[in-house]
């Protein structure tokens, strides 16, 4: 039986690997989400075989109420709501972590056929503390991308000193339990801190820079899935959980990169407070008067273009605009004009967001490219059409020194021969600074609710 | 023998990342958010871990956490797979 059960692992981990395998295109991407899911369920039948599974009503009462809840979220989240529901299903994935860790240890402690070795407790250790930074961290983020926490950069006196003080307590109790394996309040008190600590860490972090955040928390929930493998001595734990270790750790990388930040400066919290502190000073910089358009002008302005691309951003998730643009999408096209869609690597909230949501409103995925794939087409554009979008096509980062966006890749709008930006009001963007693109002379300003501006834009454009 | 088991996990654990930065990185920026969402599902697997706890044959603690810890594994699972096939739905080419 032993052999039939560590062979089923091995087909489930073939099967992860398969179906990540088939997400690198969009045309094979289902299936392999398919394969993942059966992979995932021979593992769930096999283990209900292993000798040490002897009561089955908890387990199937669990099954129950989690099948339940999981499908009631993946079917009523709007598709505007993913990022929240990633974060919290992180969480969860934390969250199990943590309490079979310390399930273990209570099976160690009350059983005497399992007994207390060094590797166990330092994995049963490492699996509580990203366990329960995982579980906490992303309740952080869900409530933060909600709005049931403030989404702005939350600053606390002393805050790195604590934070780097509890992890230090935690190494240290860490260590007191693997020597003292018998010290039940250690264990506990190592799953608090890390618990208040998973609360701290993401604490600080804003808005904008939630992509990284997410990223960062997939990638725990990889690596707290992989560190029970280590405790179970289960190599397909193993296996998934660096799978997803290493996804997280890639798309974070890749966060990081679209925002020319490094990753100890996101998890510091460091861009937002240095937006405010020179915001003052680009105002300076940025002189002159908007210029701002009518539905009608604009129009007209359309009428004439070639070719168009389209900047989605964050702002058009919030009006939930994406089937206002895809209903402008298609009477430019019915028109003849080449319409297109320019993605910042960090549009939105997460990883994709602008895809997802696109995606949603039936716009093909062959006309959504990504920054490298479209960025040297502006010259060659007519109008770029903004929605939403700001700091990514904020045109400091390539020479404004002074400007905490320097350096980060932008979306080069401003090459086009015109610029629309629909924009709620002039406020300022996410990370609290002026954008001087508004300003330029080939810049025109489209004020109102994206949802609502592009609806009439639409209008007009079919009535011509 | 106790050292070389663990020296074979690390082994596992660290081919597995190496297999893991292959396969993600070829995966296009349009498919980061399902990608996220089914990489989810699949740190979901701690569920194997939460059947062993919760099916212990005497009732302790270890039993009621593995309870919370099947529920939390399978919701991890259940809507990370469902989620991530209504996103893939949507992606069509015309």
């Amino acid at each position: 039986m032993n052999i039939i059960i560590e062979v089923s692992y091995l087909i489930s981990s073939v099967l992860f690997i398969i179906g990540i395998k088939n997400l690198s295109s969009p045309k094979t991407a289902r299936k392999g989400n398919l394969l993942a899911a059966i992979g995932m369920l021979i593992a769930i039948v096999i283990t209900l075989f292993d000798q040490h599974v002897l009561t089955f009503e908890w387990i199937i009462i669990g099954f129950l109420i989690g099948s339940i809840i999981g499908a009631l979220m993946a079917y009523k989240t709007p598709m505007t709501g993913m990022p929240q529901m990633v974060g919290l299903l992180n969480g969860f994935g934390g969250g199990a972590s943590l309490l079979v860790a310390v399930s273990e240890y209570y099976k160690m402690k009350n059983f005497p056929t399992w007994s207390f070795n060094i590797q166990t407790d330092v994995t049963i250790a490492l699996s509580i503390l990203i366990g329960a930074v995982t579980f906490t961290g992303s309740l952080m983020a869900f409530g933060k991308l909600q709005g049931l926490v403030t989404g702005k950069v939350v600053k606390y006196p002393l805050q790195h000193p604590i934070n780097l003080l509890l992890l230090v307590i935690t190494f240290a109790l860490g260590t007191w339990f693997v020597i003292d394996p018998n010290l039940e309040w250690v264990v506990i008190l190592i799953a608090l801190i890390s618990l208040l600590l998973g609360v701290l860490l993401v604490l600080p972090i804003g808005g904008a820079d939630m992509p990284v955040a997410i990223s960062l928390l997939n990638s725990y929930s990889g690596l707290a899935g992989s560190m029970t493998g280590f405790v179970l001595k289960n190599n397909e734990l193993i296996i998934a959980g660096a799978l997803v270790g290493a996804s997280g750790i890639i798309l974070t990388l890749i966060m990081c990169k679209g925002m020319n930040r490094s990753l100890m400066n996101v998890v510091l919290g460091g861009w937002e407070s240095a937006g405010s502190s020179s915001a003052t000073a680009t105002t300076d910089s940025v002189k002159g008067q908007v210029k701002s358009i009518d539905q009608e002008e604009l129009a007209m302005l359309f009428d004439v273009a070639e070719n168009i691309i389209i900047v989605p951003g964050y702002g058009m998730a919030v009006a939930q605009a994406q089937h206002a643009v895809r209903d402008l999408v298609n009477i430019l096209e019915s028109k003849g004009k080449k319409v297109r869609f320019a993605i910042h690597p960090v549009a939105g909230r997460m990883p994709g967001h602008m895809n997802v949501l696109l995606a949603e409103a039936q716009i093909s995925y062959d006309k959504m490219l990504a920054m490298e794939d479209i960025n040297d087409d502006f010259p060659n554009t007519d109008i770029a059409l903004i929605i939403g979008a700001n700091d990514v096509v904020n045109p400091a980062a390539r020479h404004d020194k002074n400007s905490p966006i320097y350096g980060m890749p932008i979306l080069n709008v401003d090459y086009a021969k015109t610029v629309i930006i629909n924009k709620r009001s002039m406020n300022a963007g996410y990370a609290g600074i002026d954008n001087e693109l508004f300003f330029y002379p080939n810049s025109l300003m489209y004020f109102g609710d994206a949802k609502d501006a592009i609806t009439k834009l639409a209008h007009e454009i079919k009535n011509l | 023998m106790e050292t070389l088991g663990l020296i074979m996990l690390v082994y596992v654990f660290v081919l597995a990342i190496f297999v893991g930065f292959e396969l993600i990185t070829k995966v296009p920026p349009t498919l980061h958010t399902p990608l996220m969402s089914g990489s989810n599902a699949i740190s979901g697997i701690t569920i194997v871990g939460a059947i062993l706890s919760a099916g212990l044959h005497e009732f302790t603690i270890s039993t009621i956490l593995g309870l919370i810890a099947v529920i939390f594994a399978t919701i991890n699972v259940v809507g990370g797979f469902l989620v991530t096939d209504r996103m893939l739905k949507m992606f069509k080419k015309k």
